[in-house]
């Protein structure tokens, strides 16, 4: 294997598990806050296709991008209404928007199905793309991927570093208790819920208008699901969704790449893995049971309203 | 805040038929409102939506097939939900028990024997089972979260499903298409009357109703598992064995999920197929819900489930309708459904803005 | 209550209200035909070239057809509620267009005898339940020609979906041409487990890009290897519909699937009565197949594929005519013979030349 080939491979990588990415980001801040939100695949699908209209129609491939995170806090602001300001169980409220967010995008976007669109092209940075390997991977990509970097950076930081990430963990942690310490749970976690829904709206576009310029229905194939299941594999840190996210798009490049070079396994099989290490992840992390609370939101999926 | 919230003491009966019956009429509304703004006229939308689909028995039989798979794991699932253990895997266990139940199948094409059934439909619920075993058994040995292992395993499930359908379990004389040889007569579920294929699953599911209403309200074991939903701790002290609850629901509703699995295969397709279910597992987490994990309640929302996938197969087919705008309703009706269970917990009073709080923490009522 | 008394009451309710009046089409009643699709209309592949032949259908016959579709109809117990929904509403004439819908299809037409009734890309047949399906393989012979021409990597990548027949005869079709026209020549092929996940597609057709590959055709139904194709300044083959319009610097030309033709057909000859179950196989020479050749290839390029075109029509070549080898070096279709339809339906072995093994 040359060097240029795994080059490629690393380059595919990135662009592949961006998507994946951006979505998990969302969902992770929403999740620190408690709030499990399934609907991903409806707001993605949503975003993919306002994104799409709305950069044919005007041409401008931003504006594209910023109303597709519009339409996904629109969807996500209907979870935080049902799920949140209704107290309507989460698992349940969030299938709803993932049957109503594939219904719309349909709907929408039925008259734009088969029409061509230039999308965001790699922006190769000067220099920085030359270096050998990495220098294709992280510097010879598009806008949104680069966006991307900077996004994951900003939501590390405001986890990690800021009284943000603290605030967020407390609503997550203990709502009654950080209620009593003053917070807005309330208002704390429906803004992570909109947050969430922009970045899978982000995610969207990304699809629509980088990553395979055009509307089609259905278009994001179940990356929503995998990126949920990326944040369980992650154990909620959010360096580790970077990797995952990563990871996942390795796998599925690499798959393709070995059939190219002759070696076949049986796609269906290969196609389990990612999950099955997502289960031995998660097995791992959750053995001892005093550390598994440091991992996963206590009050993940669980309705709160008010100290009692 | 215009609005405040109260929670109630007591769930009162009427506010639990009032709920549904206020979400229908919203749905209607808004449904109504969709419909006129596309041009459509709403009133012959919703009879060829709600109503045409079941106005002859054929109809209502075709509505209970299409109910019996989704009313089986909702039900299974009732029970797991009732015991906080969110199995959310209903899809990857029906569709291990139809891979199970078929594969025994195909192996008995030439077993004229009235054991066939049988020991294929207990193979299907065994495989459902044991698949939700694997739930239990990372949930009790290594504390992992079912939500998000029955996730994951109903994805190895779907490839597992494929990866035999095209390759192991493959007719041979099918011109390599995936899919398995038609199941001998034997070890198919009988059909109920002549003309329609409306078949014995139904027993099957009349059957699991009652063992379920049974099981939960009226047995020591269901007292358990509604004790350890409320409150696991509780349910410690009072020397119950989590662990041994978490086995039994999650071995209940996996069950459940095969049976309907099995059932599916053996009933109405008779064949094993890439496409076995139509995601009825997460159809049946949303109507375990709005049946508020009650048997009875779960059969209506089943029922009413099954209803708008019919009338949307026939808007398309009479008013061109597409299929999105049907989805469109239904993701609404759902939202309403949900949201209008606000009432039966909580009392809503107008115009605590002019009132001082009485209680602390009234500032988080909905946004 | 027991089940028949349950049904009396509902039948009497029913016919009490007056709702049961389904009525038989009259000889004056436009021709009523029904789609099931697979897919959703808006897939721009598969069921959208289904759609598009409706479309056709329509324009042809105006008021004398009257015609529906169910889309994304489940090849398990929703399909033949689907088709049998059909049947019962009065159809006469009902397409289902894929092969899953077999069994289904096949029982309800025994059911309806007076209904009639095709069946896509399946192999059972019955006096009112006709085949039909397009031979896709003239189109990638004509396409590996093209390729053989247009490459200079010598090689040639195929983005697969499942190891079904059609999808092995259209790849052993043009490793076939490339024999002939380009020897050593090689074939690379990915199999990505999807008829659509324009994602999965595009990174399909990279990882072949990346491998050297310089002319991709896709067995999937979106565009996305196109548009991959054209990013990357290598040629492609559409499959399905015209994609020329997603890469017009990479189209050479699009296997596109052109179901109107024989939708027009058959509904004629249900409306004239003299409609005949047969199996059904519409290539170029019925216009089921059409190859629209981009200018992208060179004039005598051009010339030549349109002389391979006239052949295939006319009947004086067939691109699995023998001596056809496997694999192994087995005789698989003798000198002096073309393989049989059943020969084709059933191809489950890679030609000699093919490198990589057949999935299992």
């Amino acid at each position: 294997m040359d060097l240029d080939l795994i080059s490629n491979i690393l380059y595919a990588m990135v662009r592949c598990g961006t998507p994946l990415l951006l979505v998990a980001l969302g969902e992770l801040v929403c999740e620190k806050t408690g709030v499990l939100n399934l609907g991903q695949e409806g707001m993605m699908l949503f975003g993919a296709v306002i994104g799409f209209i709305v950069a044919f129609s005007t041409g401008s491939l931003w504006l594209g991008v910023l109303l597709a995170c519009l339409a996904g806090i629109l969807l996500a602001a209907l979870f935080a209404l049902v799920a949140l300001g209704c107290q309507a169980n989460q698992v349940a409220t969030g299938l709803a928007l993932t049957i109503f967010g594939i219904g719309l995008s349909a709907f929408v976007g039925s008259a734009w199905v088969g029409k061509p669109l230039t999308g965001f092209e790699p922006l190769a940075i000067p220099l920085l793309s030359d270096i050998p390997l990495i220098g294709h991977m992280l510097f010879n990509q598009d806008v949104l991927v680069y966006l991307s970097f900077a996004l994951f950076a900003l939501i590390t930081w405001a986890l990690l570093k800021s009284r943000l990430g603290l605030i967020l963990q407390a609503v997550g942690e203990n709502p009654n208790a950080a209620s009593a310490m003053g917070l807005p749970v309330m208002r704390v976690r429906t803004l992570a819920v909109l947050f969430g829904g922009a970045m899978a709206g982000m995610a969207g576009a990304y699809l629509s208008l980088a990553y395979t310029p055009m509307w089609a229905q259905n278009m994001s194939a179940g990356r929503g699901w995998i990126a949920l299941a990326l944040v369980v594999f992650a154990s909620w840190r959010v360096l580790r969704v970077l990797l995952g996210a990563y990871l996942f798009g390795l796998a599925s490049i690499l798959h393709l790449v070995a059939q190219g070079i002759g070696i076949s396994i049986p796609a269906n099989l290969l196609a389990m893995l990612p999950y099955v290490a997502t289960i031995v992840v998660l097995v791992l992390l959750s053995r001892d049971a005093v550390r598994t609370r440091l991992y996963a939101p206590v009050s993940l999926g669980q309705p709160w309203r008010g100290g009692h | 805040m215009l609005l405040t919230l109260e929670p109630r003491l007591q769930q009162s009966r009427r506010h639990l038929l009032l709920s549904p019956l206020l979400a229908a009429l919203l749905t209607l509304l808004c449904g109504a409102l969709l419909f006129a703004a596309l041009g459509h006229d709403p009133l012959a939308t919703f009879h060829t939506l709600l109503i045409e689909p079941v106005q002859d028995f054929y109809g209502v039989s075709e509505l209970l097939i299409k109910a019996i798979p989704i009313l089986l794991c909702a039900l299974g699932l009732a029970v797991a939900y009732q015991a906080r253990i969110w199995n959310i895997g209903a899809e990857g266990q029906l569709l291990i028990g139809a891979l199970a139940g078929s594969a025994l199948a195909i192996n008995l094409l030439d077993w004229d024997s009235v054991l066939a059934l049988p020991a294929v439909i207990l193979t299907g619920v065994l495989a459902g089972a044991l698949w939700a075993a694997l739930a239990a058994w990372l949930r009790t040995h290594f504390n992992a979260n079912e939500i998000l292992t029955t996730i994951m395993l109903n994805y190895i499930a779907l490839n597992l499903l494929l990866y035999f359908v095209h390759g192991p379990l493959k007719d041979p004389e099918g011109f390599s298409f995936p899919q398995s040889a038609m199941f001998a007569d034997a070890s198919r579920l009988p059909t109920l009357f002549d003309d329609v294929r409306l078949h014995a699953g139904f027993y099957l599911v009349l059957l699991a109703a009652v063992a379920v209403w049974v099981l939960l309200s009226r047995s020591f074991l269901g007292f358990q598992v509604r004790v350890l939903g409320l409150d696991s701790r509780a349910a410690g002290l009072m020397g119950f064995r989590e662990k041994r609850l978490v086995w039994l629901a999650l071995l209940i509703s996996g069950g459940l999920a095969g049976l309907a699995g099995v059932s599916e295969v053996t009933g109405p397709i008779g064949q094993l197929v890439p496409q076995v279910s139509p995601g009825y597992g997460y159809a049946a987490i949303t109507v375990a819900f709005l049946g508020r994990l009650n048997p009875l309640g779960i059969i209506v929302a089943g029922l009413l489930m099954a209803l708008l996938y019919l009338g949307g197969e026939n808007a398309q087919m009479t008013l061109n309708l597409p299929q999105s705008l049907t989805e469109l309703f239904q993701g609404m009706m759902l939202f309403f459904l949900l949201a209008c269970d606000l009432l039966i917990l909580y009392r809503v009073r107008l115009g605590s803005w002019f009132r001082p709080a009485t209680r602390k923490h009234t500032e988080h009522a909905p946004a | 209550m027991s089940i028949p008394s349950l049904k009396r009451l509902v039948l009497g309710v029913a016919a009490a209200i007056g709702l049961t009046a389904t009525l038989g089409a009259h000889a004056a009643d436009p021709l009523k035909v029904g789609f099931v699709y697979i897919g959703p209309i808006g897939d721009h592949g598969w069921t959208y070239q289904h759609e598009q032949g409706r479309q056709a259908l329509i324009k042809q016959f105006g008021d004398k057809v009257q015609t529906s579709f169910v889309e994304n109809v489940a090849e398990g117990a929703d399909a033949e509620r689907v088709i049998r929904n059909m049947a019962k509403g009065g159809y006469d004439l009902v397409f289902t267009t894929s092969f899953g819908y077999m069994n289904p299809t096949a029982k309800v037409a025994k059911q309806f005898p007076k209904a009639t009734f095709e069946h896509a890309t399946g192999y059972k047949q019955d006096k009112n339940l006709g085949t039909y399906l397009s031979t896709s393989y003239e189109g990638r012979y004509v396409g590996g020609f093209l390729a053989a021409k247009m490459t200079k990597s010598k090689k040639i990548g195929y983005i697969a979906s499942f190891p079904i027949p059609e999808v092995i005869r259209d790849i052993n079709a043009i490793q076939l041409a490339l024999d002939k026209y380009n020897p050593g020549t090689e074939i690379k092929v990915v199999w990505v487990n999807s008829w659509f996940d324009p994602g999965k597609e595009a990174d399909a057709a990279n990882a072949l890009i990346d491998q050297g590959v310089d002319v991709v055709f896709q067995h999937t139904d979106s565009p996305a290897p196109i548009q991959t194709a054209e990013r990357r300044g290598v040629y492609a083959i559409g499959y399905a519909s015209d994609m020329a319009h997603f890469g017009p610097k990479a189209v050479l030309t699009s296997i596109v699937n052109n179901w109107g033709p024989h939708y027009i057909r058959s509904t004629q000859a249900v409306i004239d009565g003299n409609w005949k179950s047969q199996d059904y196989w519409g290539g170029l020479a019925e216009g089921t197949i059409e190859l629209p050749i981009s200018p992208l290839v060179p004039a005598e390029v051009k010339t030549e594929a349109e002389q391979i075109i006239a052949g295939i029509k006319d009947g004086s070549f067939h691109p699995f005519a023998g001596p056809i080898l496997d694999q192994k070096g087995d005789v698989r279709i003798a000198a002096g013979s073309v393989a049989s339809n059943a020969e084709l339906a059933g191809m489950n072995y890679y030609v000699k030349g093919i490198s990589a093994q057949l999935p299992q």
